[in-house]
Parts: C-alpha cells; structure tokens; sequence
C-alpha cells in the first residue's frame, strides 16, 4: 500500500486530571479508506476523535489531518473534514432545504452550486417529499442519513462519524453504509467509530481501543487470524473482556 | 460577509419559527409595560386611619372631616377607646391612630394651645412615614382655618404665616408613569436582551449543534455576531414600540429631547447588556444553569438601578455597585432625554460609561468563548 497517508498520529494523548482518555496512540490512515474505530464505551474514542477534528487540544503527541498540524492548524483543518457526532447534529428547527443550504453556505459554497447539490442530494436520499418539512419531524434513520450527507456536502477530504448508525434500524443502516461506500468511492476518507460488529467487517482496517490504548489495529479478515476468531464480535470480546474502565 | 448573512438567515428563521418563544420576546413585554407603571406609585393614597376622639366637640368632627375628605385617608374606625383602635393597628386593619384628646376645642379656644397624639404603624416605612407627613399637613391647614376664623382681623393675625409654594419641573403634575414607563421599558429590554441571547447560545450546546458548528471553518466573530444581531434588532424594535406606541399613546409621553441622541445610546447600551448575555453562556453549559446566573444578575440589575428607589440615597457602597450596572446609567440617560430634554453634552459621561461597559463584557464574552477545548 504505497497510498497517501490522511491522518497521522504519533503517541497522541490526552489527559484530564489524572485521568488518561488517550494514550499514546499512534496510528496512519490513508486515503481513501474507511477505518473503523472501535471501543468498548468509555475507552477513549471520542475524545481521540475531537481531538482529531481540532475541538480538543492534545495534552501531548504529534497528529496530522490532512497534512494539517492538530495544535497550529485547526482552523485549516476544519475547511477539509466534515464530522457528525454521536448527538444529533443538524437543526431540528431548520427544514431539510434550510440545514443544507446553511451548512453549505457556512462552508463557503456559491449559491447556485448549493442549489444544484442540494436538488441533487435530497433526489438522492429520496426526500424530495419531506425538503420543506423541519428535520425534527423525520424519522430518526432520515435524520442520520440527511445528517451524513450534509456533513459531506462541501466535499471534505475526510469525514468523522462518532456512532452514526446508533438506534437506526437493520435496513436504514445498510443503506446508511450505502451511502459510505459511496462517499469512499468518490475518494473521501472514512473515519468511523460504531458498536455493531458487522459494520466492523464493512470497513477497510479496523482499530480497538482499551483503555485509552490501541490494542489491535488490521483489517477484519487479519484481526479474526490473530485472534483465532470466527466473527468479530469474537475478536471484540476477545479483547475488551481486560477492560479495567467502566462504561461510562 | 457572506459566512454572516447564512447565520444571521438561519438565526432569525429559527427566532420567528419559535411559536412558544416568540410571544415571549414581543407580547409580554409590552403587556408588562401597559400594566406596571400603573401599580408602581409612589403617591400614597387608601392609608387607613383609626381616629379616637374624645372631645366629640365641632372642631374636632370638622378635622375629622377635612382628613376624609383628603382623599388620602380611608377611616377605618372611628372611636373614643385607644384601645380599640391599637387593636386595629395590631391586626394590620390601619396604619395611623390619631388620638384627639378630651377638651380638645376647650384647650384651642382658650388656651390657644393643644396638643394632638399620632401613632403610626410602621411595618409599611413608606406607607407610614407618607401618611404621617400627609396627616400632619392637613393639621397644619386646619390650624391655620381655625386661626383665620377666630381672628376677626386677618391683618392683625398674631400668627404670621409662611407660605413655600413649589412648582414641579419636567413632571409638573408628578405623574408617576412619567417617570416609571421609561425606567420600566428600559429593564424589560435588558431582560429580553440578557435572557434571550444567553438561552439562544446554550441551548445550541445543550442539543450539540454548536458542536458542529465549532468543527466548521466559521470565525468566531462571525458566529458572535450572528447570535447578537438579531437581539440586538429586536431590543430596538421593542424599544421603539415601547416610546411611541405604550409610553406615547397610551400616556401621553413625548420625548423631550433628540431622538437620535436616545437612539445612539440604546444602540450603545444593547451592544452592552447582549455581551452580558454572550458573557454567562459562555459560562454555562445548560439553559438552567445560564436562566439562574442572568436571574441573580437581573434582580440586582433592577433593583440596583434607581428604577424604584433613587440611586443617590443609597449608602456609598451600593452607590458604586449601582454605577457599575449598566441599566442605572440607561435608565437615568432614558430619564433626561425623555423627560429634561437633555442633550448630548449632559450625558457625556454615561456614554463614555456605556463604552466601557460595551468593550468589557463584549471582550471578556469573545475571550472566553472557545471553538477548541
């Protein structure tokens, strides 16, 4: 794999107190990629990940995203990522039409461009029915869907997702990865944490986070040999059975 | 530029599409504005008065007359037992006891002396120390009848009489709303300006959307300024409903002095009280948390200000709190523009004042708000 590396880091940590959410964790990914991320709750993947984002500053360690420096570049960064939490990220009080168009015009989109992508992007999800109606009033996997699409809207070069698919039902979530491959087709780097281990097998590489440490890190077919596993769930168990925190 | 005008879009949809807020923000005031200055008077009137007379005599049913025929008093009861009437006093039925004494037109007549006794209830200070002063004029007016009709020659009159009249300037008949409605309008300003701003901000944390908005390359300002525009046009456009629809029509108050003169200073002091309510988001991670802290700060905003009690009769350290409270100096510029017809030159000083106050809370709000943990 000679592909170029995206986001970089070199024993990145971060501390509160004594408390270490983060430890020393190094790790590349590369362009194009979808990378699970994966954790017990409570083992430091969502601080690691704002950190990445540029919404908290590393206590110490080397990270690039980008090629932009986590402590001096944030701002930079932010113009090349698009991130959707584990809360809900858009405004329930906004129509479908209203977050788009803000959450375009934000990122600096000409106005016509907007239109054009937008037309194209609710005919996509199929919301052409529901553009005028305030997103609170969708169904919660719309929601993520619509949510997703707006974080990628402004073609960022990679895109976090904190447990996009959480509380999505079985159908809604495949087409909810629909929608990632389709975004990693087009060269968008996928940075993706989740708790459901067969979305662990849709990615490229997957991490496992104990701890605050990175205590696996291949790709699923790899992690189930070094494990002498059958599934994931397996490798899953497997390793986060040594968990001394508690979940949160 | 253009980053601004999509919050700003997005700012007042989200303002205009809150069915349960928006009456919040533009009814309630102006109902709170229409009813308030009605119920804060100052004039005392309906003071209860428990008479006990002893003399039973013309002189006497004549005071007790003319003290009914105030408009001040309400007799509550009227008796010869001073028992009876303090037991009144003690179940708070009336305010004042005025005790006329047996011999009391006898004394006057012959002696040209005589002495009345006044108790005054004083659990109400302001009711109590009003009415005794208002008893005491009428008994002043009284004795002076009482001198002109047994004097046959008025010009011979033993007792000179000094007379003080006054005249009351800029309020000439002491109209109370004169001078609550626009101390009234500029707290109902600040507290929409404080709570609105304030709950906007941390209800964006509290539902996460900050979060992402924190992970966009928006400037800081730039989502600053989208969040104090749009209060900061409603404040005016309370504000002017307020002066010229509740204070004009409704009673009768027309500014006295320049309206862009009053206008820059609102404009001034809003950029002021909007940093105040940037200032507790940022310090506030829930709308309850924020609701409380600008709750302790209104109460001492409104009753520190001189809105009720007069600022220069406070003791010296309260008089520095209330110069360090940016509605003591709106309320006072609103007060003498509106009233005096004040111009810019006597209040210099409260704009150089409000420029600080601006600068300060509006520099310490931007400082302490961050985009990165």
């Amino acid at each position: 794999m000679n592909r170029n590396i995206v986001i970089s880091t070199d024993k990145l940590t971060k501390r509160f107190g004594d408390f270490v959410a983060t430890n020393e964790i190094t790790f590349d990914v590369y362009e194009g990629e979808i990378f699970g991320f994966l954790g017990a709750n409570g083992a430091g993947k969502t601080t690691a990940m704002r950190m990445l984002c540029g919404l908290s500053t590393p206590s110490s360690g080397k990270a690039t995203i980008a090629g932009f420096d986590v402590y001096k570049e944030t701002e930079k960064i932010k113009a090349n990522i698009g991130y959707m939490s584990q809360k809900f990220s858009l405004y329930e009080d906004l129509t479908v039409q209203e977050n788009i168009r803000f959450f375009g015009g934000i990122y600096g989109k000409k106005k016509k461009k907007i239109k054009s992508k937008s037309d194209e992007l609710i005919q996509q999800l199929g919301l052409e029915k529901e553009r005028g109606k305030l997103v609170g009033s969708l169904p919660l996997g719309w929601k993520q869907k619509l949510a997703f699409s707006v974080a990628i809207f402004h073609e960022p070069k990679i895109v976090f997702l904190d447990e996009p698919t959480g509380g999505v039902d079985p159908v809604t979530r495949r087409q909810f990865w629909d929608l990632i491959y389709d975004a990693s087709d087009r060269g968008i780097t996928i940075f993706v944490t989740t708790h459901y281990m067969d979305e662990a097998e849709y990615c490229n590489r997957v991490s496992m986070m104990v701890d605050g440490y990175i205590k696996a890190l291949d790709t699923p077919t790899k992690l189930k040999q070094q494990f002498s596993a059958e599934t994931m769930d397996a490798v899953f168990f497997e390793l986060a059975r040594g968990a001394k925190r508690k979940a949160d | 530029m253009r980053t601004l005008r999509f919050l700003l879009q997005k700012e007042f949809r989200q303002i205009f599409r809150n069915r349960a807020l928006l009456p919040v923000i533009f009814i309630a005031p102006m109902i709170q504005l229409l009813i308030m200055p009605l119920a804060a008077d100052y004039e005392i009137k309906n003071i209860n008065i428990s008479i006990v007379d002893h003399d039973h005599s013309a002189y006497s049913r004549q005071l007790v007359s003319k003290i009914s025929s105030s408009g001040y008093f309400v007799i509550s009861d009227y008796g010869t037992s001073f028992n009876a009437a303090f037991q009144q006093f003690e179940k708070d039925k009336s305010d004042l006891i005025l005790e006329i004494p047996l011999g009391f037109e006898r004394n006057l007549v012959k002696e040209n002396e005589q002495k009345l006794f006044i108790a005054v209830n004083a659990i109400n200070g302001t009711k109590a120390m009003v009415g005794s002063s208002y008893l005491n004029r009428i008994i002043a007016s009284f004795n002076a009848d009482i001198r002109l009709e047994m004097t046959a020659n008025p010009r011979m009159n033993p007792f000179p009489n000094i007379e003080v009249p006054s005249i009351n300037r800029f309020n000439p008949y002491l109209n109370y709303p004169f001078f609550m409605v626009p101390g009234i309008l500029c707290t109902l300003v600040t507290m929409i300006g404080v709570y609105m701003c304030a709950l906007n901000i941390v209800k964006e944390k509290e539902v996460g959307t900050i979060e992402q908005i924190n992970v966009t390359p928006i400037k800081k300002i730039h989502f600053i300024l989208g969040k104090l525009i749009p209060f900061w046009v409603i404040g005016v456009f309370l504000f002017s409903v307020g002066l010229f629809v509740i204070a004009g029509l409704v009673y009768g108050i027309r500014p006295a002095g320049s309206i862009p003169l009053l206008y820059s200073f609102l404009f001034l002091f809003l950029i002021a009280v909007l940093g105040i309510g940037l200032l507790i988001s940022t310090y506030s991670e829930t709308q309850q948390q924020a609701m409380s802290i600008a709750f302790f700060f209104m109460m001492i905003f409104m009753l520190m200000s001189g809105l009720f009690t007069p600022v220069d009769s406070m003791p010296n350290w309260a008089i520095v709190i209330a110069r360090l409270n940016p509605v003591t100096h709106f309320i006072e510029v609103v007060r003498m523009v509106v009233l005096k017809g004040s111009g810019f030159n006597d209040i210099k000083y409260h704009f150089l004042v409000m420029t600080g106050f601006a600068l300060f809370f509006n520099s310490w709000a931007v400082w302490n708000y961050r985009k990165t943990a």
